[in-house]
């Protein structure tokens, strides 16, 4: 099953405006960056209608990532929702979640194009650790750009990346999280822009990244409606993803876009409630603005200064949103609504002990969402990308459920 | 012919550079900016440029990302801003705002245009707009003939140059460079050649920023460029001095003094 080169009605036009000129999209970006992007433009475009890069970037995903993933039926989760939960399970791919694709597209690009070095920016430490990973697999050299306060939380993944060879920076400027890790990468690009590919790690920032890191990750949706077709014999009533910066969630609908038929909705992190301020709603919540080069909801205030966003998970945490689905958000096509943190953590305890899953709290607040919409929708098919796997988690869920110690008094010492 | 290419003229009848010196608003407040760059304009700078404090300044180093923040960290709003232009330009000294595109397209672009005029100020200076992107902002400088200042860099193609010189009034902006704003202690050999491309494509002054932190470096950008820019050198000795406004300002009369003779031609020892 082909992953690449398919299109929907709701693409971006040649200057990666989405919803039609200056609505959403763009490129938002210093004028030294701009034959940078305009290169790796043509770049990629021709790669795509390379036969050979095409079936290099498939059979990598193939034989490497274990995609495709499997569509698994959820049966006794479905039993909680009244309704029929079909998962797609990115969780199983390499490195644990659906990033992989797109780091491995980007560093084949990469390689493509003569350069030797990639940087990328990581929130929760997922697109760090899928960038280097692919670096050591393809021999680049790797530096990661990371929040502080995101390598103290992630401490794990920092040693991940550094066992995969992989220099971690810390970030110590404004929030000294994830936006300002991009702002950070931004600023090694401008320096490193004539041997550095930045692989960017959502579907967002300037044209051509929501473009081109669709078209890497788009097979999640090719992938799953054609497994549902298998597998139900017709497509779902109804998808759901997470959005954060919202890879995987483009990468899903794009495979249901042209059918009218298939609801989509999109879960945005709702933190303390959206009601507190503290949160991450961006298209929920936010309002039109600019920000890391492209047009887009943006949680500002009233001066256009970036406010922080808020999320007890890292991969939800960002004040932005890939343009494309404050397109889909402004057509109608899909619905996004705010998940709290409180309802997410649920989530993944009620996977966990139903299907003996244990989901990345980002995916967690899919299954959340989507268990609101069974209740509108009993009896109906819901497929929803379970975008990656909670191993990374287990510090945030121990603290959170209070786990980790045994339950009952040590046996067999006795005296 | 705008308040800013009148400057760079009189300069260049003068046998010399002009001197376009940058302070962000609210730095270290909006009263102390307003004294210092009140003394950049006595002690010798033909041009002013007044940032507007961003949270997510993607091209600026570590120095003046650090006097934004804490220019936001002091509450510093776009109309104070505005008022720190009315302040500046009412001494004569044509005075643009330098500022991220996310602050403008928020307050509006027709509303800030206007205050900006109504505040005498000259123009922007856009680092992350460029011409292709920025419908909206040409219409509205156009509309009020106020001064847009587009950059080209190093990395430009000539197409690029073309386009983005053709769009600018003012004057136009290179960052020789390619890197962040923050003072170096060596001139750019990219310098040179990004101006002659400039030169070849307009006739408009070309303004150069690269880090310059002294007469010395000034000067020998003066013998190629119309203009030198200078920036976080002028932050650097407001940070200096932390805690005695009256020697941060000395500071600054200094710095500027030093950075006058340097695009004159007069390198003190």
């Amino acid at each position: 099953m082909s992953t690449t080169g398919t299109t929907s009605g709701y693409d971006a036009d040649g200057f990666g405006w989405f919803g039609g000129a200056g609505a959403f999209g763009g490129r938002f970006m210093p004028e030294a960056l701009m034959a940078a992007l305009d290169e790796l433009d043509v770049a990629w475009q021709q790669a795509m209608l390379d036969p050979s890069f095409v079936a290099e970037f498939e059979g990598l995903l193939h034989t490497y990532a274990g995609v495709p993933s499997m569509v698994y039926d959820a049966h006794r989760l479905s039993e909680v929702a009244g309704a029929r939960i079909l998962l797609k399970r990115e969780d199983l791919n390499h490195t644990g979640a659906h990033k992989i694709r797109n780091v491995l597209g980007q560093a084949l690009l990469t390689k493509r194009m003569g350069k030797t070095r990639v940087i990328a920016e990581t929130g929760a430490g997922q697109h760090g650790v899928a960038s280097a990973t692919a670096a050591a697999y393809l021999g680049l050299d790797c530096t990661v750009y990371m929040g502080e306060v995101d390598t103290e939380r992630q401490a794990l993944n920092v040693a991940r990346m550094q066992l995969l060879g992989a220099e971690v920076i810390p970030v110590r400027s404004g929030s000294s999280t994830l936006k300002d890790a991009i702002n950070e990468a931004l600023r090694d690009w401008v320096a490193s822009v004539d041997h550095t590919a930045y692989l960017f790690g959502t579907a967002a920032g300037p044209h051509p990244f929501p473009s081109l890191v669709l078209s890497f990750v788009r097979g999640i949706g090719d992938e799953a409606r054609q497994q549902c077709l298998d597998l139900t014999g017709r497509l779902p009533d109804a998808i759901a993803a997470c959005v954060g910066g919202g890879s995987n969630a483009i990468g899903l609908f794009a495979g249901f876009l042209d059918d009218p038929e298939v609801a989509i909705y999109g879960f945005e992190a709702g933190g303390d409630g959206v009601e507190t301020g503290r949160h991450a709603a961006t298209i929920f919540a936010g309002s039109i603005g600019v920000l890391h080069g492209s047009r887009t909801f943006v949680l500002q205030d009233e001066d256009g200064q970036t406010i922080e966003s808020h999320s007890i998970s890292a991969g939800l945490d960002y004040p932005g949103v890939g343009p494309q689905h404050a397109a889909l958000s402004q057509a109608g096509r899909a619905s996004y609504l705010p998940v709290t943190d409180a309802e997410a953590m649920e989530a993944m305890a009620l996977l966990a002990r139903t299907e003996g899953i244990i989901p990345a709290i980002e995916s967690a607040h899919a299954i959340a969402g989507t268990l609101k919409v069974a209740e509108e929708r009993p009896g109906q098919t819901l497929l929803v990308n379970l975008s990656g796997r909670g191993d990374k988690d287990m510090g945030t869920a121990m603290e959170y459920f209070q786990l980790g110690k045994a339950d009952a008094p040590a046996v067999g010492e006795g005296k | 012919m705008t308040s800013t290419s009148v400057a760079f003229d009189k300069a260049r009848s003068e046998g010399r550079a002009a001197l376009v010196g940058y302070l962000p608003a609210g730095f270290p407040d909006v009263e102390g900016s307003i004294a210092a760059l009140k003394v950049m304009v006595s002690a010798g700078c033909d041009v002013i440029e007044i940032g507007l404090p961003y949270s997510d300044p993607v091209m600026d180093g570590p120095t003046i990302q650090a006097a934004a923040q804490q220019a936001l960290d002091n509450g510093v709003r776009t109309a104070d801003v505005l008022r720190t232009v009315e302040a500046v330009a009412a001494t004569g000294v044509p005075t643009l705002v330098m500022t991220y595109w996310n602050p403008i397209e928020r307050y509006g672009v027709d509303r800030f245009a206007q205050q900006l005029l109504d505040a005498g100020g000259a123009g922007l200076i856009t680092p992350d707009l460029t011409p292709d992107f920025a419908p909206e902002w040409i219409a509205a400088a156009d509309q009020r003939e106020l001064d847009k200042v587009f950059l080209v860099a190093p990395s430009s193609t000539e197409e690029r140059i073309a386009l983005t010189t053709a769009a600018c009034r003012g004057f136009v902006y290179a960052t020789a460079v390619m890197g962040v704003t923050g003072a170096r202690t060596t001139t750019s050999d990219l310098a040179g050649p990004l101006v002659s491309r400039a030169k070849a494509a307009t006739d408009l002054p070309i303004g150069v920023g690269l880090g310059v932190s002294n007469g010395a470096q000034a000067a020998e950008l003066a013998t190629y460029a119309d203009g030198v820019i200078v920036g976080s050198a002028f932050v650097r000795a407001l940070q200096d001095h932390p805690d005695d406004r009256a020697a941060g300002l000395a500071a600054i009369g200094a710095l500027t003094e030093d950075l006058a003779a340097g695009v004159a031609g007069v390198v003190r020892a």
